[in-house]
């Protein structure tokens, strides 16, 4: 496929938890590198949209189309998926057995299958970019909120993905460490890294999105520009919502 | 109470023990009460053995049947078997303990002791052959405490990572065959394995054995496949429901009724059966209660890495799941441990059961307390061994 195509297609997608029909058709085209923020108020369905994208969640209606690939509920092809698509959530979810390096080693090493030598080496290289060289050898549970945060982006990037999908990246910090993981996402973003965000931070979705999507009771109301989205909102919905977080 | 301990008391001062004694044991009335009323229990208890132990006891039922408390009756001209393998675990333990321990202390420690068991065993008074294995035990102990650390520098961590498991599973293809035999060396039945000999062979192959088949009953008892569900947890509750006696009965003497009479299982390995697919049961328990303290999102996090479901479980799940549950499994492994004396019941020969053949021959009719107290001695001696163990293997995992 040409560098053109768009890396996500999700067409009417649907999902229901027995009786609740969480996501009522959503759509969602994102193009390569570029930046999409996701907001709504809480219980939109937003997390469930983002984790049906490398299949933590089932959906049972729709399709959605990752990198050409179509997502099916064949493991291998699950798997294949999800080495493409990195991922980041609210809580870290770092492995608290393993030092910082095991964590950003692990999938390189048992899923990419390179040697132990090349993946420490871009294992270091990432811990660099993120700005926490020195903790290598530490345990997780010994790192702030904020650092392990960027131990999780590092983690994420380890596999090289061409997608990466933030679920709440900075919901679960200090107000002080929240600024350290957006430096990095925004750097992220600039180096033209594809990115899914749901967030809250409206600084981040003014300065770095591309387009924000907002949602509301499993569907997406308004999608727009960023100076759009924030100056002139089309919808009562996003009106409200917007004087609601602003 | 004062939460300001003095800051460096002198040791053994006077001063300073009066000072533990009354903070300790006299800072109340009813301490003070407690404190008499405990002493004075210990007091007659403690009087009582004392007097036993050195007026009555008649030790020589020890000093004479040490050798069948130990290997039974295993042929005479074939014991230098058994001292190659104490010998080579004696080996491979201390050079284990030597790579893994990181205290230099201890390490100086536990090698000065075995240097003064070394010098004291020979004044007990042994003499011939035996010295010679005890001498040669010690000190390949001493050697390889002392190697541990310099292989420890100068080989790569990688080697020793994988050396070291390597040189475990040789250890027991070795032990094996100087116990059965072939290959060069007269075959041995396992009808003259016998006292503690094995008691902690079938101990160690049950705990072996047991280990990965609870591990997979508890993952069984988890999986999304009805069918695997409902077998583990059938056979969980049906053999938790059951007394081990029960288990050994069938597992001893109705085998062999029930079984095809071209199929004859021997009676260690049956006994060996029976002990494992018990305490595999139990154990299947505590390793569930340790996947259930896992979060999802360890899981999703895995998964999300693009880890298959046997990676995901191998390197992020299992890991932690035991690590939380070491206490309870070990815990579990000392009961199977002295389960073994059970299997004199079912006419296995081990630790208990040579101590009741020794107790019927008529020279030593009457001494249950010296037999009893001495195999009650070497049981918690290797319970608290590995009770020492676990809780080393805790402080090494301890997740940080
Ligand atoms: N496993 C589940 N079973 C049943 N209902 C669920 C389940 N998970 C989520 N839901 C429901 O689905 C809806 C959407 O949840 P979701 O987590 O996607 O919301 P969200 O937009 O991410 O909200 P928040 O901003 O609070 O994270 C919620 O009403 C939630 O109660
Ligand atoms: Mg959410």
């Amino acid at each position: 496929m040409t560098e053109t195509t768009p890396i996500i297609v999700a067409t009417d997608v649907h999902k229901w938890y027995d009786a609740f029909h969480v996501l009522q058709g959503v759509d969602l085209t994102v193009d390569r590198q570029e930046v999409v923020v996701l907001m709504g108020p809480s219980g939109s369905g937003k997390s469930t949209f983002i984790r049906t994208l490398n299949a933590l969640e089932d959906y049972q209606q729709g399709q959605i189309i990752i990198d050409g690939m179509e997502l099916s509920h064949d493991l291998g092809n699950i798997e294949a998926i999800r080495r493409e698509v990195g991922m980041v959530f609210q809580q870290f979810n770092l492995f608290p057995h393993l030092t910082v390096l095991q964590n950003i080693t692990l999938a390189p090493i048992w899923v990419r299958r390179w040697p132990r030598a090349k993946a420490e080496e871009v294992a270091m290289q990432l811990l660099e970019q993120v700005d926490i060289l020195e903790q290598a050898h530490k345990y997780p549970g010994q790192l702030s909120g904020g650092q392990q945060q960027r131990v999780a982006i590092a983690r994420a990037l380890a596999m090289q993905p061409k997608i990466m999908l933030f679920d709440e990246p900075t919901s679960a910090l200090d107000p002080e460490m929240v600024k350290e993981v957006l430096v990095v996402m925004r750097s992220l973003a600039e180096s033209g890294m594809t990115m899914v965000v749901v967030t809250h931070e409206v600084g981040f979705a003014r300065e770095v999105a591309h387009r924000i999507l907002l949602m509301d009771q499993g569907t997406v109301v308004e999608e727009a520009t960023p100076e759009q989205f924030f100056q002139n909102p089309q919808e009562d919905r996003t009106k409200l919502f917007l004087s609601q977080i602003l | 109470m004062s939460l300001l301990l003095p800051k460096s008391p002198t040791p053994f001062s006077a001063s300073s023990i009066v000072t533990w004694l009354q903070r300790n044991l006299f800072s109340t009335w009813y301490n003070c009460l407690l404190t008499i009323a405990s002493l004075w229990m210990i007091y007659l208890g403690g009087r009582g053995l004392f007097l036993w132990m050195f007026s009555q006891a008649q030790w020589t039922v020890l000093q004479a049947n040490l050798r069948l408390f130990f290997v039974g009756r295993f042929p005479i001209d074939q014991i230098w078997r058994v001292w190659c393998i104490v010998l080579l675990l004696c080996a491979v333990a201390s050079l284990t303990v030597g790579v893994i321990q990181r205290s230099r202390i201890l390490l100086i420690s536990v090698g000065a002791l075995t240097a003064i068991g070394l010098g004291i065993v020979p004044l007990g008074g042994g003499q011939g052959p035996e010295m010679i294995w005890v001498t040669a035990m010690g000190g390949v102990s001493l050697l390889n405490l002392l190697l541990g650390p310099w292989l420890k520098t100068h080989l790569p961590q990688r080697l020793i990572v994988r050396g070291l498991p390597c040189i475990w599973f040789l250890t027991v293809f070795v032990v094996l065959w100087l116990l059965t035999g072939g290959l060069g060396l007269s075959t041995i039945g396992t009808n003259v394995w016998q006292g503690l000999l094995l008691t902690v062979l079938t101990a160690v192959v049950s705990i072996a054995l047991s280990f990965p088949i609870g591990v997979l009953l508890a993952l069984g008892r988890r999986s999304p496949l009805p069918v695997i569900r409902t077998l583990s947890v059938l056979y969980i509750e049906v053999i938790r429901g059951l007394p081990l006696i029960g288990v050994l009965f069938v597992a001893g003497v109705m085998l062999p009724l029930i079984l095809p009479s071209q199929v004859q299982l021997d009676a260690v390995l049956r006994a060996v059966c029976g002990l494992t697919l018990f305490s595999a049961a139990y154990l299947a328990e505590n390793v569930r209660g340790g996947l259930q303290s896992i979060p999802q999102g360890q899981i999703e996090a895995a998964k999300a890495l693009g880890l298959n479901p046997v990676l995901v479980l191998g390197l992020v799940v299992l890991p932690q799941a035991l690590r939380s549950v070491i206490p309870a499994i070990v815990g579990q492994f000392i009961g199977l441990f002295k389960n073994t004396s059970l299997l004199s019941i079912i006419g296995l020969v081990e630790l208990t059961g040579i101590s009741r053949s020794i107790l019927s021959q008529p020279r030593f009719i009457g001494r249950h307390g010296e037999v009893y107290l001495f195999i009650g001695l070497l049981y918690w001696l290797f319970c608290y061994l590995m009770s020492l163990g676990s809780r080393r293997l805790e402080r090494q995992l301890s997740v940080k």
